[in-house]
């Protein structure tokens, strides 16, 4: 038998040694005796570690990264697998790769039991302030983890409390840190630590957050162990808080409801103002009114409704489909991508003030996955929110109206027909006035190549006839 | 009467938070105290302990006051109950917080609160107290703000630049629910806050024309919360809500609540309380939505009521109600198939997809990888297996249903 002596810290760095230079010689892992200052005596005569032998050993990443978990694991076989493994790996550099591998998965039960206990120390130890020795503070805590973890979990406290000096003591050994690196020392007695008057503050708080009407033990212990309850000042309380649960329950469904405190009616009389449904005498109160607006299915799913926006004294008036994803989500219309398209025509259309809205005021979608997808408003909606639009005509007052795709065209003349015909065409209004039809500036979007630059010429040359047609009113007003 | 000691004041502004469900405080950006200060956060949360209810504590959660002028039929706090009153100072809160957090006792501070005077007066203390914490004592712990709607949008964009994550409840799935059970507030400004706080996130990652960084914005995303019981909609109807806040303001999580009874009730409520697995079924479904590439509907169709089979899963109710898609072959079939397979989760999948390629998978090789071969057994031909006519027979419901309760002749 070959026999390695592992130090108390620093173990898988003497172990990653070792196990190289025996693995070099390809000696076999039957004849290797691991063993570390708690293993028991060895009965045995024992080798010394043979010389470097002559083959290559390699390890994978994730091969290393296995082990130095595996690596503190309490199972006294853990160094021998790991050595296994690493023969095997020499052969076979796939086999830590396949999940139904026996040796593969005994190894990764045990870095996840090992990565368990680092989580839990993590969540469990509890410091207790200690008197301060110069101008930091100093805490200290005692914890039973239940494999050999102490090297593995203390850098997190670290870099978490790098303005505190802690100890945590622990079967295993002491870990202290002042503010440079943690250090590491062989067990000592359990530590006296002083009462905590934050203790008593967290107890109120475990016992208050607690729920008595769902009782769920099961899954307390089944997260919190209870192999971790007695360095925990807050579990005491637990037995107590379940007999009384019961009773807590009862008392609250016995009181059942009550009477409300005189002066809660005077404060929500206050703030719950009816709202103003009397028909609105201006463009402000439309909105206000409109922000309201349940009168189709489209408000439950939508964010907000998105009004009208711009100069509310232009002579024209650019009317869309309903807003999109952006507009839905900013509360504006016209601000994505169609949006972008609609004012840098008009612009180069020498068209400046235009009061801009759509038919539908709120977005249709439909979810696939984390996207919505923009779905055109039927005729119902359009006819429902066309009580808005109405709304906006009288108190913008335009002298020419723009009609931006087919459900537009609908809402301001009633005719549902299709658009190839009619677009660069003034028609009459459902109200008496002009309407321009054009395409919606998304047509353009969808279409690519010859048909995309032809309906963009289209759109633009719309555009031009609107600024036309309005310059040419001019002098009537 | 005496004021009311601290430890008063956390029962009573403890006891008035834990219907709150959230706590988590995983996922936000990573930092630690070495670059001073105190504290860090970054990867996966800590659960510091769990109470008897079965819910883990991670963060300090409490309401800044349970003081409220509003009258939410649901909620304790309403202006019309008859419970304890109390208001912390922001120093107690953040001194709570801080030692608390330098115990090791919690991953940071959950703060909601009650309205007082104004949306907009307690939105900004509770921002002056995030910015305590973060500027004066360079807390790099995790904060979790409870966005109160109708605030300012300059109060969410502030609390945004403090806090890991921002929360907007839904609280009710319908919006008639919220009109008639919380009558001070609005669905659509619940709403539009949770655009601004996707929008604040989405501006935080374009990086400025001189390739700067923005500082960044919630890190830890946004979430939510409903009441599940306490109005009349179906499970379907509640997936269909979750499906668009998911979609429309990229939520990391939309927390359901089962209606529990409160102390000193509303009359405006049900008297019974849904059942517990109700709550448990729809978290199930909302992990179907989110990992496993089910559709709201698809998951509402399985049952006619439009409501979770309460007996069994999500995933198996589906299977079963679409067993012309099964068996499923394990060596060939792709991803999105291996994902419907009941008793097969994301890890398994993850695992079979890495087997497979050094060989055929068998049926001892999947127990072996965490496949829960009880349920998969109906759903799946191996080389070593194959189902045969379980997928289609009659009775393959009852095998994992528990079964019913045997009546009394009387």
């Amino acid at each position: 038998m070959i026999r390695v002596e592992l130090p108390r810290f620093g173990r898988f760095a003497s172990w990653r040694q070792a196990a190289r230079q025996l693995a070099s010689a390809r000696v076999d892992p039957g004849r290797v005796a691991w063993r570390h200052p708690d293993s028991d005596p060895d009965l045995f005569g024992a080798a010394p570690l043979p010389p470097v032998g002559p083959h290559p050993v390699v390890a994978t990443r994730d091969f290393l990264q296995l082990a130095a978990q595996v690596a503190s694991h309490s199972d006294p076989e853990r160094w021998a697998l790991l050595y296994q493994a690493l023969i095997r790996v020499q052969d076979d550099r796939r086999f830590l790769g396949n999940p139904a591998d026996p040796l593969r998965d005994r190894l990764s039960r045990m870095a996840r039991s090992v990565r368990r206990d680092i989580h839990k120390m993590h969540a469990f130890v509890r410091f207790h302030e200690l008197p301060a020795q110069g101008p930091r503070r100093r805490f200290g805590a005692w914890f039973e983890p239940e494999h050999p973890i102490l090297e593995a979990g203390a850098p997190f406290f670290a870099r978490r409390f790098a303005d505190m000096d802690w100890l945590i003591a622990t079967p295993e050994g002491v870990a202290r840190f002042a503010g440079d690196a943690v250090t590491y020392a062989p067990p000592e007695s359990r530590p006296e630590l002083p009462p905590d008057a934050s203790h008593g503050l967290w107890q109120t708080y475990f016992a208050s957050i607690f729920n008595p009407a769902r009782v769920k033990t099961a899954a307390m212990r089944s997260e919190m162990p209870v192999k971790y309850w007695k360095n925990l000042p807050e579990t005491r309380l637990i037995p107590a808080m379940l007999a009384d649960a019961p009773r807590r329950v009862e008392a609250m469904q016995e009181a059942g409801a009550t009477e409300a405190p005189a002066f809660a009616a005077r404060v929500t009389a206050r703030l719950r103002q009816l709202p103003d449904d009397r028909p609105p005498d201006s463009l402000e109160a439309a909105r206000e009114q409109a922000m309201r607006c349940t009168r189709c299915d489209l408000c439950h799913a939508a964010t907000q409704t998105v009004w009208g926006e711009g100069d509310r004294d232009a002579k024209l008036m650019i009317v869309g489909e309903a807003p999109g994803d952006h507009e839905d989500l900013q509360g504006q219309p016209f601000v994505g991508p169609a949006g972008r398209l609609l004012r840098d025509e008009a612009a180069a259309a020498g068209i400046e003030r235009a009061w801009l809205t759509n038919a539908v005021k709120h977005f249709k979608f439909a979810t696939r996955g984390t996207r919505r997808i923009h779905r055109n408003p039927d005729g119902g909606e359009i006819r429902h929110c066309r009580w808005w639009l109405d709304l906006e005509r009288r108190f913008v007052q335009p002298r020419l109206t723009v009609a931006l795709g087919a459900s537009a065209a609908l809402a301001l003349t009633g005719d549902g027909s299709p658009l190839t015909p009619r677009r660069g065409k003034v028609e009459i209004g459902r109200d008496g006035g002009r309407v321009l039809i054009t395409w919606h500036p998304s047509l353009i979007l969808r279409r690519s190549g010859r048909p995309a630059e032809q309906a963009r010429a289209e759109f633009a040359s719309d555009l031009a006839m609107a600024a036309a047609l309005l310059a040419s009113d001019q002098p009537d007003r | 009467m005496s004021a009311p000691t601290l430890q008063q004041k956390l029962a009573i502004l403890s006891d008035a938070a834990k219907y709150d469900a959230s706590c988590a405080s995983s996922g936000t950006s990573r930092r630690d105290s070495r670059s001073g200060g105190v504290g860090s956060a970054g990867g996966s949360g800590i659960c510091h302990a769990y109470t008897p209810d079965g819910r883990c504590i991670s963060l300090l959660k409490i309401l800044m006051t349970n003081f409220c002028i509003y009258d939410c039929a649901y909620c304790i706090n309403r202006v019309s109950s008859n419970v304890e009153r109390a208001r912390f100072s922001p120093d107690e809160v953040v001194t709570l917080t801080l030692e608390f957090y330098r115990r090791n006792m919690i991953e940071g501070l959950f703060l909601s609160s009650g309205i007082i005077r104004s949306p907009d007066q307690t939105m900004s203390d509770m921002v002056r107290i995030a910015r305590m914490l973060r500027v004066d004592h360079g807390f790099k712990g995790y904060i979790h703000l409870k966005t109160i709607p109708d605030a300012a949008p300059e109060l969410v964009a502030e609390a945004g630049l403090l806090a890991d994550r921002l929360s907007v409840n839904i609280e009710l799935p319908q919006d008639a629910s919220i009109r008639r059970l919380a009558p001070e507030k609005r669905p659509e400004t619940i709403r539009a806050t949770m655009a601004d706080v996707r929008l604040g996130r989405e501006a935080a990652k374009d990086k400025t024309l001189r390739g700067r960084r923005p500082p960044r914005f919630a890190p830890a995303g946004q979430s939510t919360q409903m009441i599940v019981g306490a109005d009349a909609a179906t499970d379907c109807d509640i997936l269909r809500t979750s499906s668009n806040l998911y979609a429309g303001y990229r939520l990391k999580r939309v927390y359901y609540s089962a209606f529990s009874p409160i102390p000193d009730t509303s009359k405006s409520l049900p008297l019974t309380k849904p059942p517990m697995m109700r709550e448990h079924r729809l978290y199930q479904a909302d992990w179907l939505m989110r990992f496993y590439g089910f559709d709201a509907d698809e998951i509402g169709a399985a049952h006619p009521s439009g409501n979770l089979d309460l007996a069994i899963d999500p995933k198996l109710a589906w299977a079963l109600a679409n067993r012309a898609q099964f068996p499923v072959d394990v060596a060939r079939a792709p991803r999105e198939l291996l994902l419907r397979v009941p008793g097969f989760g994301t890890r398994t999948v993850g695992r079979i997809l890495a087997a497979r390629r050094n060989g055929p998978v068998r049926y001892a090789d999947l127990l072996r990888m965490g496949a829960i071969m009880a349920k998969a057994r109906a759903f799946v031909t191996l080389p070593d297996w194959r189902p045969g006519a379980l997928t289609d027979s009659a009775g393959l419901r009852a095998r994992f249903a528990p079964p019913a309760e045997q009546l009394q002749l009387l």
